[in-house]
Formats: structure tokens, C-alpha cells, sequence
């Protein structure tokens, strides 16, 4: 009898324990300030939704390659023009309303309008316009070819939205992913669950909770507790080995598209001043930045491009790490010793820290920079929108931004007529080999001006349960894409 | 007695030390406190560098230096602001009557609701992080404790025979206030800045555990424990001398408080 109880008991609660493993919560280092990728620059926004929430005509996947998601298959005309998507049918978003043609034709006319306030606009300038030969099918025109039209409609800033629950997405988001939302404790907390009218395969987990700890040693301590079950970007390089000793977690080193700059104001004094630019960038020893801040994990980059993406030339050696020839050049420009800079430090780790190691660097070529920390919503706010300061380190996550240094405004304020010439044959040009070479001119030209300091690339340290499957171990877009997640049995 | 002794003489010492400390490295720190040296971060105790290197590879020393004068520094002023303002409202109440006194003592108790380093979190989170906010902050949160002691030791006093006596022969309730009630609390007066000291490099600490107080890249004992915390697992030394500067530092107040106070009090005599 005894026996019996205890084999039943023992059968429970294997049972409840399978049963728990269904549900994920991840560690992520910045609360998204909304939920509406079409309508806000933070990465953080995608990281959440990207995939589980909303979806796209297509999508980036793992690798970083073009997928179909709402479109089935498309084709696009020899001359480079006109993109025919097939899109799938029966497509129903989380409130009930239809996906279908008309839904593209108000989501791209959306994000291209006049009033947009898409955070990459440009993605959807060159569309000229959209048609619907049938609700299934979109055809989309462009004004000239563009190289990086496809790539552009997989990311975050370019999901299908409902028309329905468009105005109210920021806080209630809406899509046609394979989760839903259910609710976002401010501060803290954003849980989805599985949105069970989903067209495609469902997800195997249930619920998903991502959970914001920006301090980096709560972030080890939430980990080491089993209170998450997965830090994708892991804000605590230094606590990795202690990690790695331990065999209930997995620990991943992959790359992203983060290129991490110190980002100038170059319509201020003395930014305006190529000579200062280059002055700052000798004065700063990247290896020697990349031990100090992420343990050593990341690669030094030389211009606003990423080792891991197509064309990428290295440029890291048009700046050695030299003080004198930085002295040289701050003396020439008329910089006086003692001068004083305010660099502005966003919350993540690699901010914070390498703010005080760049700090650290500037004051032996005789500048000094006053650090002043500000929360994720005040420098999206001061820095990113009014571009209200002298410098920033901070961390550009979107895949193969080349373009914003070709905007007529951007928070740094680069203008650079060679340097818009340049895109705007870059975008053009349709031979692929062409297209890499002008990617490298486009490096070349931005080493040149040195705009921002281009620091490093930062590494995806990812952390998670070793029973976990299907996490993403580099990060092509900013994304916590947890559609194929799932436990080991 | 004897006990008393050695408080004074090892809290002095123990004092003095880290004021001599505090005063060196205004001129002299083994290396500038805010120098980094990436190719030998992280470094163990040598003869090169004593207390090794934190992760940007500054010397610990001198960071611990540089940090006592920060520490005493915000501990000084907010000392001087509680005692400035506090003292002064205490004698107040005590001497002003019922209405006075009342006012005083309820704005203080409420003041005393708060837990004090809750106050000092909302104060600096109010204005702002950084050094001065956090000398106002702990400043503001020691007044209502220098009220409360002045004002129980000036009624105690007031009611001895001299006083009395002092008031007979004509002396204005000022004059009986400065030149004999506050002279013979002095002592505990004094007593009372020593722990409030310590209680105020504590919370300077804190605060700068939490980042609102000292900002980098100028060093503060708080800020180097939070530092640490992520490479304890590395360097748990790191983690090891700012916490023990913060306790010899409390330490050594709080002996020399109690080893004044068994001197002074003349109870104790």
C-alpha cells in the first residue's frame, strides 16, 4: 500500500515537473519604453516582440538570412522593381481581425507616410507603392532598385499591423505571432502566452515572461538562483566562468550586430573638428577596452560595421591606440588641455563601465570627461530624440546600419554629401559585387571621418538551463525569437 | 576606566589613520587613483601594487585612499550641516517655550518617520546623484538628531541649581543658553558627532553602493563594493578591502565616541 502511494506520488510529481516545463522566463537588460516596433527605436522593443508578437511578409532568421513568414514565397522582376509576395491565407490576428493584402498596403503606407514615426523610415522610402491584385497577393513597386529592400521588410520596424489596434499597440500590442500578450508589470515584468489561433506550427512553450534586471550582479544572482531560465544577453561577462563551471547552464559566446560606439555630437564644439574625431579615436586602445568592460569577449571595429556581415573591410588599424599622435592632433586643432567633455552613460553595463575606462583614456590626452549616468527613457529622450549632448557610448544593434549615417537627421548629426552620394549608389546598384564594393567604400569613407569613435562589436554572451533548445547563439537582428524554443525532454 | 582608555587611544588611532590617509592623498597615492592599466588588471597584492588592482587595473591603494577623503569629506560636511542647524533648533526648543518646542519636536519626529537612508535615497534621487547631494542628503537627515539630543540634555541642565542661579541675577534666556547651558552639554554634543559620523559614512557608502552618491571616475568605497560584486567569484579580495575600510573606518568612530564619552560624561567620572 505504501508502496503503491509512494510510486503514485513519485509519478505526480515527475508529472508536475514535466508539466512546469512549458514555460520560459528570460532575463533581458533594458525594459522596452513600448511595445510598437513600428513606431520606436529601441532595441529592446524587438527583443521582446520580434517574431513572438509580430510578424512580417518575411523574416530574419538565426543566420541572419531572409525567411518567409507572412509571405509564402515571392518573386521579384528581373529589373529588380517589382516584389510579388504571396501571402498565406487564413492569417488571423491576436483580436480576431484578417491579415490579408490590404493589411500590407496600410502597414507600409503607414510606416512611409509623411507623419511616420517609424524609427527606419528609410527602409520604406523607396517603395513607390503597393497594390492588391487579390487580398492573397501583394505586389509591391519601387521607386529604383534597392539592394537592401528584403532584408529591410524582415526586420522589427517593418511587422504587419492591424489597423484596428494600431493606435493602442505601444501598450497592448497586437500581431499575428505565435504568442500573445498578456501583461507588462512596469519595472519589471512582460508575459505573453500561446496565441492558440496561430496559422503556423505551434510553439511548444505556453507562456513566456521576460523579466528586466539591468544590474549586472542581480543578473548573476537571478541566473545562479534558477529564478530565469535564460539570460540571451547576458550583462556579467566577468561572472561567465563561474557560470560555465556549473552544469545546469549553457553558456554561448555568439556575435551580434552591435557596434559600440562613442558616439559625438559632431554639430558641437569641438566635434565638428575632424582632426578632434580622430584625436579621440587614437587616444582610446580598443583591446585594452574590450578586456577591461566585456572580459575580453568582443572584436574590435574600425567603422560602423560588424565583422560577421557581407563586405566588411577591416579598418581597425587607420586609428592605432596612440596618445601622442592624439595629443598632436587635439594641440593643431586648438583643443586646449583641461578641456572638458560630458559623456552621457545609458544603463547597460558596457556603457557604464566603458564610459569610466574611455574616461580614463581621454584624461592622459588632456581631456576631461564628466560622466553622468542617465536612465534608458531620459537618454532615449535627451540624446536619441533632441540630440542634446557632447558624447554617448552606446550600442547600435540594428543588422548593417549604414544608413542612418546618410540621414538628414540622426542624433549625431554627421552630414556628409561623399558619404550620401555613396549610399545612394550603394542602394542603386543591383550586381552584387558592386554592391560590395561600395559597402567597403561606405566603411572606408566613415573610417575616414570618424564620426563616432567606432569601438567594438559586442559579443551575444548568452546564458541559459542546459535543458533548453532551440535559443538563438548569435544575434543577426536584436531579437529574443523564442518561436522554436523548447525543453529537453 | 582603563577600558575606556584604550577605546580612546585605539578609535584615536584607528582615526587618525584614516585621516592621514584621507589628507596624503590629496598630494600622494601610490598611483593616480583613477589610472588604469588594462595589461595588468585584476592583479593579486604585490610589492608593485599592495591591495592589487580592480578590473580596470587601478591600483586598490590608492583608490582606497582617494575614497577616505571622499568618505570624510561627505561625512565632515554632513556632520557639520546636521550639527549647524540642529544644535541650534534643539537649544531653540528647549528655551522657547511650549509652542516652540512643540514645533520643533513634531517637524523632527516626523522627520524621524523616515528611515534615515531612505531619506538620503530620496533626496539625492530628487536632485540628482553626485558628492554635494549626498553631503546635503545625510546632512539633512542628522538635524533632527542634534535637535532631539541638544534639546533633552539642555532641558536636564536647565533645571541645575546654576542655571537657576544664572537666571536670578538677571541673565537673558540667550545668554543662560550660550554661556552656560550649551558649554555643559558640550561633551555629549561632541560624543553625539562622532557616532553620527560613523552613521554618516555609512550612508555615504550606501550611497554610492546604490550610484547616487560620489560619481565615477572618482573613487568612493560604496561604489568599489559594488564593483566587485560581479568579480567576487575572480577577486573576492576586491570586495575584501573597501568593506574592511569601511568597517575600520566605523570602527574607530565609534571608539573614539565611546572612549570620549566615558572621559567626558561626568557621571562617568
Amino acid at each position: 500500500m505504501i508502496r503503491t502511494f509512494a510510486v503514485v506520488l513519485a509519478a505526480l510529481l515527475a508529472a508536475a515537473s514535466a508539466q512546469a516545463k512549458d514555460s520560459l522566463s528570460l532575463g533581458m537588460v533594458l525594459e522596452p519604453p513600448h511595445l510598437d516596433p513600428t513606431a520606436g527605436a529601441a532595441s529592446a522593443i524587438r527583443e521582446v516582440t520580434y517574431a513572438n508578437i509580430y510578424e512580417g511578409l518575411v523574416r530574419i532568421d538565426a543566420m541572419g538570412k531572409v525567411q518567409p513568414a507572412l509571405a509564402a514565397s515571392w518573386t521579384i522582376s528581373p529589373d529588380g522593381l517589382t516584389y510579388t509576395f504571396r501571402l498565406r491565407t487564413g492569417v488571423t490576428f491576436h483580436d480576431g481581425a484578417p491579415f490579408d493584402c490590404a493589411t500590407v498596403m496600410f502597414s507600409y503606407g503607414r510606416a512611409a507616410a509623411a507623419d511616420s514615426v517609424n524609427a527606419q523610415k528609410g527602409l520604406f522610402e523607396p517603395i513607390a507603392r503597393t497594390d492588391c491584385p487579390d487580398p492573397a497577393t501583394a505586389v509591391v513597386t519601387l521607386k529604383r532598385p534597392t539592394a537592401s529592400f528584403l532584408f529591410g521588410m524582415g526586420w522589427g520596424d517593418a511587422a504587419m499591423l492591424s489597423p484596428a489596434s494600431v493606435a493602442t499597440d505601444k501598450t497592448n500590442p497586437v500581431g499575428t505571432g505565435p504568442f500573445r500578450f498578456t501583461r507588462w508589470v512596469r519595472g519589471d515584468r512582460i508575459e505573453l502566452e500561446r496565441f492558440p489561433g496561430y496559422w503556423g506550427a505551434a510553439p511548444k512553450l505556453t507562456t513566456v515572461t521576460f523579466r528586466f534586471i539591468t544590474d549586472p550582479t542581480a543578473a548573476v544572482a537571478a541566473v545562479l538562483a534558477g529564478d530565469l531560465d535564460a539570460f540571451p544577453n547576458f550583462p556579467a561577462p566577468e561572472a561567465l566562468d563561474r557560470v560555465r563551471a556549473d552544469s545546469r547552464f549553457t553558456v554561448v559566446v555568439g556575435t551580434t550586430e552591435g557596434k559600440t560606439i562613442l558616439a559625438l555630437n559632431d554639430a558641437r564644439k569641438p566635434f565638428d573638428d575632424v582632426r578632434v574625431r580622430r584625436a579621440l579615436a587614437y587616444a582610446i586602445d580598443r583591446r585594452a577596452l574590450i578586456e577591461a568592460v566585456m572580459s575580453g569577449y568582443g572584436a574590435p571595429i574600425g567603422s560602423h560595421y560588424v565583422p560577421t556581415d557581407p563586405g566588411y573591410v577591416d579598418l581597425t588599424g587607420v586609428y592605432p591606440y596612440d596618445p601622442a599622435r592624439a595629443k598632436a592632433l587635439l594641440a593643431e586643432a586648438g583643443v586646449r588641455p583641461g578641456t572638458t567633455i560630458t559623456i552621457k552613460l545609458p544603463p547597460p553595463a558596457y556603457a557604464r563601465r566603458g564610459g569610466e575606462v574611455i574616461a580614463a583614456y581621454l584624461e592622459q590626452v588632456g581631456i576631461t570627461a564628466k560622466l553622468v549616468p542617465v536612465e534608458w527613457a531620459q537618454w532615449l529622450d535627451t540624446v536619441f530624440r533632441r540630440s542634446d549632448f557632447d558624447a554617448t557610448v552606446i550600442s547600435h544593434t540594428e543588422a548593417r546600419d549604414l544608413d542612418i549615417y546618410a540621414r538628414d537627421t540622426y542624433y549625431f548629426n554627421y552630414h556628409s554629401e561623399p558619404y550620401r552620394a555613396l549610399f545612394r549608389d550603394y542602394q542603386a546598384a543591383v550586381d552584387p559585387r558592386r554592391q560590395l564594393d561600395l559597402v567597403g567604400q561606405l566603411q572606408r569613407r566613415l573610417a575616414e571621418d570618424e564620426p563616432n569613435v567606432f569601438l567594438f562589436a559586442l559579443a551575444k554572451v548568452g546564458v541559459w538551463n542546459a535543458g533548453l533548445r532551440g535559443m538563438w547563439t548569435n544575434s543577426p537582428i536584436p531579437a529574443n525569437d523564442v518561436t522554436a524554443v523548447s525543453w529537453a525532454e | 576606566m582603563k577600558q575606556g582608555r584604550l577605546n580612546l587611544v585605539l578609535g584615536g588611532a584607528i582615526t587618525a589613520l584614516l585621516v592621514g590617509m584621507a589628507l596624503a592623498s590629496l598630494v600622494w597615492t601610490p598611483y593616480p587613483p583613477t589610472h588604469i592599466d588594462i595589461v595588468h588588471r585584476l592583479a593579486a597584492p604585490s610589492a608593485a601594487h599592495w591591495l592589487g588592482t580592480d578590473p580596470f587595473g587601478r591600483d586598490v591603494l590608492s583608490m582606497i585612499m582617494a575614497g577616505a577623503r571622499s568618505s570624510l569629506s561627505v561625512a565632515l560636511i554632513a556632520v557639520a550641516v546636521g550639527a549647524g542647524i540642529g544644535i541650534p533648533l534643539g537649544a531653540l526648543a528647549a528655551a522657547g517655550g511650549e509652542w516652540v518646542d512643540q514645533a520643533v519636536m513634531r517637524a523632527s519626529d516626523l522627520a524621524f518617520a523616515f528611515p534615515a537612508l531612505l531619506t538620503a535615497v530620496m533626496i539625492a534621487a530628487l536632485a540628482g546623484p553626485g558628492e554635494a547631494n549626498a553631503m546635503l542628503a545625510i546632512g539633512i537627515f542628522n538635524i533632527p538628531v542634534f535637535a532631539r539630543v541638544t534639546r533633552g540634555a539642555a532641558l536636564s541642565v536647565r533645571e541645575r541649581d546654576y542655571i537657576t542661579a544664572a537666571r536670578a541675577v538677571g541673565r537673558s534666556e540667550t545668554a543662560v543658553m550660550l554661556r552656560h547651558v550649551l558649554p555643559n552639554i558640550s561633551a555629549m554634543l561632541l560624543v553625539q558627532v562622532t557616532i553620527q559620523f560613523a552613521l554618516a559614512i555609512v550612508a555615504d557608502a550606501g550611497l554610492a553602493y546604490v550610484g547616487l552618491g560620489t560619481q565615477p571616475p572618482d573613487p568612493s568605497w560604496g561604489r568599489m563594493l559594488n564593483d566587485a560584486q560581479t568579480f567576487v567569484f575572480h577577486a573576492p579580495l576586491l570586495a575584501v578591502f573597501p568593506g574592511l575600510a569601511i568597517t575600520l573606518a566605523v570602527l574607530g568612530l565609534n571608539l573614539l565616541g565611546d572612549g570620549l564619552r566615558d572621559r567626558l560624561d561626568p557621571r562617568g567620572r
